[in-house]
């Protein structure tokens, strides 16, 4: 048919197009910058890059974004992890109010949140740290992260640790050898996530950060230093530089990220 | 097993189930307490004051913020550019995500690499999508003007094109979520119904409309809960692309609770904004789930 072809390749353009272009654009010598046809510059170059990694700027954006998202996924994963067996396991009260919550707690708009949570930042002293970004990234990341693993862990019969418990093993032993292994692609998925939305983060970050100290690289990105003129060429870079933790999740490991995108939005 | 004497340790075992659940909880609830509810309680308590830390003014005012947005036209501006906004730009991606989703379904080869390229724009951030986009719109060196045929146009300089320049932003960026979701549910369909359809002699909009519309109505659904919502709150893509202008065509309730809050520095008068996004988020979701139970759909 070929309306459906034309119609992929519509599809194709129009996403690999943007992403090829800043590439491209980052490749190109400064000169050739302004001038548009041609498409293809006459050579490529790797100047941008080597100016966006000699400022010190996006270099500690890129090991705080790193640092500041792996705590929080850990944090997350961790505190999840708890809440979600207490609540797939055990008869906690008002149980259904409290995953109802836990799922309004996924849509809170963090507009809402972002002054009562920068007064209490600067009350603990904590602005222009990776604290700060990691608790408040965790407010946002934890009701997705139990949501997550309270569906995947109802998936996975109580019998089965029964039985082991039953054979004399123990509750943690039994979570250890049946659950956690069982567990473990919706905890990757749930991880991913997590992770995805820290490194994108924009609204605390730029807001509770100050310095290089703990700008991340959305934050950097959006404040990109340019003096007279707008500095195309190094912001693609820079920007190239962003896209790669995605890009690595994306094209590898694929799965996990579908299986999470699904559950998150197919249970109900 | 129940034996009467010991309904007594019955009780005590489920109780201490109970106990044994709460400590489980307790660190994510206390987390979310701390970071979550106690900020939506205080965001509402600083909505009600007269906050200007520069001027040293700090007083109770009540609803005074409140009645001053009432009357304040960049508040309602800001309301009916959020409104179109999420209208739009919702629109465009749940009817170009169903289309995407149908074209990629029946793609043999290369499904792989499309939906990876698809996922990329989903997971990219969203500074970078606007970084992206800027330089895609730029007068003379941009893409787009060039594709356009070398014309002119000051995408996002100019109050007519600066909105749907953003829209077409957002909607690129967050067409792959409802895309995914429904390649994700058209996979799962059976291919002999199509093949039934297609021995009935059903053609291409026929199949279309009575078959895969109404299979993908409930995922749908979910996408448009989950879309709108996210349409309502974001606050990144338009901060970092036009900063709410020209001349405030773009400027969004949260952009404009972000300025007052920490440009103009008016806590208070920022918070009751923020509050205002807070109450819209929750009146969709509200009046979605009632529309879902009022239809039979909500098990």
């Amino acid at each position: 048919m070929r309306v459906r072809e034309g119609a992929v390749l519509a599809l194709f353009l129009v996403y690999a197009w943007p992403f090829f272009w800043q590439l491209l654009t980052s490749l190109k010598p400064e000169a050739e910058l302004m001038v548009l046809p041609p498409l293809l510059p006459s050579r490529l170059t790797g100047e941008h890059y080597r100016a966006v990694l000699d400022q010190s700027v996006m270099l500690r954006a890129l090991g705080n974004s790193f640092g500041v998202g792996a705590i929080t996924t850990v944090l997350a994963l961790v505190l999840g992890l708890f809440g979600a067996y207490g609540i797939a396991r055990y008869p906690v009260p008002g149980k259904g109010l409290l995953l109802l919550l836990i799922v309004a707690g996924t849509a809170f708009p963090q507009i809402a949140t972002v002054s009562p949570l920068y007064l209490l930042m600067r009350a603990l002293d904590l602005r222009d740290t990776w604290l700060a970004l990691i608790l408040a990234n965790t407010s946002f990341a934890l009701p997705l992260v139990i949501w997550l693993l309270t569906g995947f862990l109802q998936e996975i019969p109580a019998q089965l640790e029964e039985a082991a418990a039953v054979d004399g093993a123990g509750r943690l032993r039994a979570f250890r050898w049946i659950v956690l292994p069982l567990l473990a692609p919706g905890l990757a998925s749930a991880a991913l996530l997590t992770f995805l939305f820290s490194w994108n983060e924009f609204l605390f970050a730029y807001t509770f950060t100050a310095t290089e100290a703990s700008r991340t690289v959305p934050v950097a990105l959006a404040l990109f230093p340019g003096v007279f003129e707008v500095p195309w060429g190094d912001i693609a870079a820079a920007s190239m530089l962003a896209s790669v933790p995605p890009l690595v999740l994306v094209i590898g490991l694929q799965r996990y990220l579908v299986r999470g995108l699904l559950s998150g939005a197919l249970r109900e | 097993m129940t034996g009467g004497g010991q309904v007594p340790s019955l009780a005590r075992a489920q109780r201490r189930a109970r106990v044994r659940g709460l400590l489980l909880l307790g660190p994510a609830l206390v987390t979310l307490g701390a970071l979550t509810l106690y900020p939506t309680i205080w965001v509402c308590w600083l909505s009600l004051q007269r906050r200007m830390p520069i001027f040293g003014v700090n007083r109770f005012e009540g609803l005074g913020n409140y009645v001053f947005l009432a009357t304040d036209p960049r508040f309602w501006k800001a309301t009916e550019v959020t409104l179109l906004f999420t209208v739009t730009s919702v629109a465009l991606e749940l009817a170009g995500g169903v289309l995407a989703a149908v074209a990629l379904r029946g793609l043999h080869a290369g499904s792989r690499i499309a939906l990876s390229l698809l996922l990329l724009a989903w997971a990219l951030p969203s500074v970078v999508t606007a970084k992206l986009f800027e330089w895609l719109y730029h007068p003379t060196a941009g893409l787009i003007n060039f594709a356009l045929g070398g014309i002119a146009l000051n995408w996002l300089g100019d109050p007519r094109l600066a909105l749907p320049g953003l829209i077409l932003a957002d909607v690129w960026r967050t067409l792959p979520f409802v895309a995914v979701l429904c390649y994700a549910r058209l996979l799962a369909i059976p291919a002999d119904i199509y093949e039934a359809a297609q021995l009935d002699g059903a053609g291409a909009v026929a199949t279309f409309t009575r078959i895969t519309l109404p299979l993908l109505g409930r995922i749908l659904m979910i996408a448009l809960l989950f879309r709108t919502l996210d349409a309502l709150r974001s606050f990144d893509l338009m901060f970092v692309l036009t900063g709410g202008g020209p001349a405030g065509t773009t400027e969004t309730l949260t952009v404009y609770a972000y300025r007052s809050l920490f440009q103009a520095v008016q806590l208070g008068l920022g918070s009751a904004v923020g509050v205002v996004v807070f109450a819209l988020v929750m009146l969709v979701a509200w009046a979605y789930l009632r529309a879902l139970r009022r239809q039979g759909l909500a098990a």
